[in-house]
């Protein structure tokens, strides 16, 4: 029997048994489409994931206004503003800092004349970018000079000039905060979600001056919101930690023994339960991927045995009229490849269909790479195929009289 | 190749002390030896029809297998168209079953879900003949056997009378010397029987196709020529009819 003709034996042995067919593709096409999906969920909530520590920054720290006592009575943290400029200032004068932002915001509505949106105003110093390690997509940061003068200008976030400008260009153009014009100067790069959901890209930047004087109206002159601080390095976490607390209870005049009314969190800490609760997740999703694999695996293994008594049979009846060892083997490796092709291609198009969608739909992060997807597809058409060939070879290598009785 | 029609006098079947026997395990790590056949020296000449009877047990089935090439005899010398099987390969043996020997089985064993035409296109696909030829030539003896109007249906379509004929066109598509039939009117009633006896008698006597049929019915062994007996294993009774 020549090659062609066993290639067309097999296709035709598929067609005729559809049912066979479909539900060994079934398996396949499951098994594939559950890894890919899974391993496609997981990486992208990992580099989602790894995105939001990359856009805080690193080595940071966040000093906010800590709680407070009058009278017997306390008062939760951040209720009070304790923390000034002069703080900011002083604590950049610390030997193991590197950089100070403190940072002022309120939330209000923005006009650009043709459409408006309400999001956060953020007044902040130049550094604070750096802090942060966030660039500009289009025109600049606002400048020292800026700062000074009280200048009426302002940086963007991509959502803001989304809903904003539209696809328009908003740099040179005017936007009014609180009524007053301030001259777009800058737009920033996308940062995506916080670790915590929020959308970074929707807020605005001001001099931290100019929101001081004409946005913010404080009750308390000279106070700020919170105040970021970078450390020179990850070792000079922890002196700078020491040295802000010190710097702080000292500028406040805290007593020894008294609670400080400041707290100062390490963000790095934070960075690292993050990765570690990523690495846990991943590893989770890895896991139900391999049993996504192994019931796939075992669904086509079940089709397989199952149809191999009929198969035998068959096996038997070929080597009666004159089928040798070799055209067997060959159909029957045929129909397994035909199968574990078809079934396994599909079984990623679906796979990556549905990430697409879950994408899509739950507004998630997904990654594919050609390595999970060849990993589906060949432990898939593995398992196919050795399931699909090993019954054969065995009832080929019978006597034909002990294929045929088989039952 | 062997001819179809070679000299009469020649042997296309020649066994001699032919044995087979199974070990059965009793479970208890102990091993019974059962003896199927004992000693079979049989000789079936070209353009003979022979009917092997027995009953159930008597070794007639195992006979025919170890005859067609589909099972191998513990010891004894088996000679088909003079060549030793015992020294054949799995792939000459595979040959053989393809171009010499046509089978015909009780339970039909054709191919489930493949149309009657493709059925007995199958062993002339694996003797190299191409995939149109192939059914050509399978039309031609549906044809002859009157189920052309079938070809296109599949087996479980068809009564059990037409199965056995498209076996019957099937087992004589590679033009076989020898056709050996394992009890093909078993499952069948009288008259069809009869109708398939008749066709076996046609082949013979027109073709000069060599036959070798299992039965237990009487009726049916007397539509042959020469009558075989096996008992338990050993033949007892061998005589034209």
């Amino acid at each position: 029997m020549s090659l062609l003709t066993i290639i067309g034996e097999a296709l035709r042995a598929l067609r005729l048994n559809r049912l066979r067919t479909g539900l060994t593709m079934l398996g396949m096409i499951i098994g594939v489409a559950a890894v890919v999906l899974m391993l496609a969920i997981g990486q992208g909530t990992q580099t989602t994931i790894n995105q939001a520590i990359t856009s805080m920054g690193s080595n940071l720290f966040i000093v906010m206004p800590g709680s407070s006592s009058s009278g017997g009575m306390r008062i939760g943290g951040g209720s009070i503003q304790t923390l000034t400029l002069g703080d900011a200032q002083a604590m950049a004068g610390l030997a193991p800092v590197k950089a100070v932002a403190p940072v002022l915001m309120t939330s209000t509505q923005l006009n650009s004349g043709i459409s408006n949106w309400s999001t956060s105003v953020t007044g902040v110093t130049p550094d604070f970018f750096s802090v942060r390690n966030w660039n500009v997509d289009d025109g600049n940061i606002f400048s020292e000079a800026d700062m000074r003068s009280a200048a009426r200008v302002v940086v963007l976030g991509q959502t803001v000039v989304r809903n904003l400008f539209n696809a328009e260009d908003p740099v040179g153009k005017t936007i009014r905060i609180k009524n007053k014009p301030f001259l777009v100067v800058g737009v920033l790069a996308a940062k995506g979600q916080s670790l915590d959901g929020r959308d970074q890209d929707d807020t605005v930047y001001i001099p931290l001056t100019t929101g001081q004087r004409q946005i913010f109206g404080n009750q308390f002159p000279g106070t700020v919101r919170f105040i970021m601080a970078q450390a020179r390095s990850a070792a000079d976490m922890e002196e700078a930690e020491t040295e802000i607390n010190r710097l702080l209870r000292q500028r406040h005049r805290i007593q020894e023994g008294m609670e400080n009314d400041f707290t100062v969190r390490n963000l790095a800490a934070a960075a690292a339960v993050a990765t570690s609760a990523a690495k846990v997740m991943s590893l989770m999703l890895g896991a139900i991927a391999s049993v996504s694999l192994l019931v796939g695996g075992i669904g086509i293994m079940n089709i397989m045995l199952v149809s191999v008594t009929e198969r035998t049979r068959e096996i038997g009846i070929r080597m009666a009229i004159g089928a040798n060892r070799q055209s067997i083997l060959t159909q029957f490796l045929l129909e397994a490849l035909v199968i574990c092709i078809i079934g396994g291609l599909t079984g990623v198009a679906i796979g990556i269909g549905s990430a697409w969608a879950v994408s899509k739909m739950a507004d998630m992060v997904v990654v594919i790479t050609l390595g999970m997807v060849g990993l589906a597809f060949a432990f898939a058409a593995g398992v196919g195929i050795f399931f699909g060939f090993y019954p054969a070879r065995k009832a080929a290598s019978m006597k034909p009289v002990d294929a045929l009785r088989y039952e | 190749m062997m001819p179809a029609r070679p000299d009469p006098s020649a042997a296309l079947i020649r066994t001699e002390n032919l044995c087979k026997s199974y070990h059965l395990d009793t479970g208890n790590g102990g091993v019974v030896e059962n003896q199927i056949l004992h000693d079979i020296n049989l000789t079936i000449h070209y353009g003979e029809f022979v009917a092997i009877m027995g009953q159930s047990g008597s070794g007639k089935s195992t006979l025919m297998n170890i005859l067609g090439c589909l099972d191998t005899p513990t010891s004894g010398q088996y000679w088909l168209a003079e060549r030793n099987v015992a020294a054949l390969s799995g792939d000459e043996l595979a040959q053989i079953r393809n171009i010499s020997i046509g089978f015909v089985f009780q339970g039909f064993n054709l191919l489930k879900r493949m149309s009657a035409l493709d059925n007995v296109a199958t062993p002339l696909l694996y003797a190299g003949t191409n995939r149109s030829d192939s059914r050509m030539r399978a039309m031609e003896l549906l044809r002859q056997t009157g189920l052309e109007k079938f070809s296109g249906h599949q087996p479980a379509q068809l009564s059990g009378g037409q199965q056995q004929r498209v076996a019957i066109s099937r087992a004589l598509i590679n033009r076989p010397p020898l056709i050996l039939a394992d009890e093909p009117t078993g499952n069948l009633d009288t008259q069809t029987s009869h109708e398939i006896m008749t066709l076996f008698e046609q082949l013979n006597r027109e073709q000069g196709i060599t036959i070798v049929l299992i039965t237990h019915e009487e009726d049916i062994a007397a539509c042959t020529r020469r009558l075989v007996r096996l008992k338990d294993g050993h033949i007892v009774h061998d005589a034209l009819v």
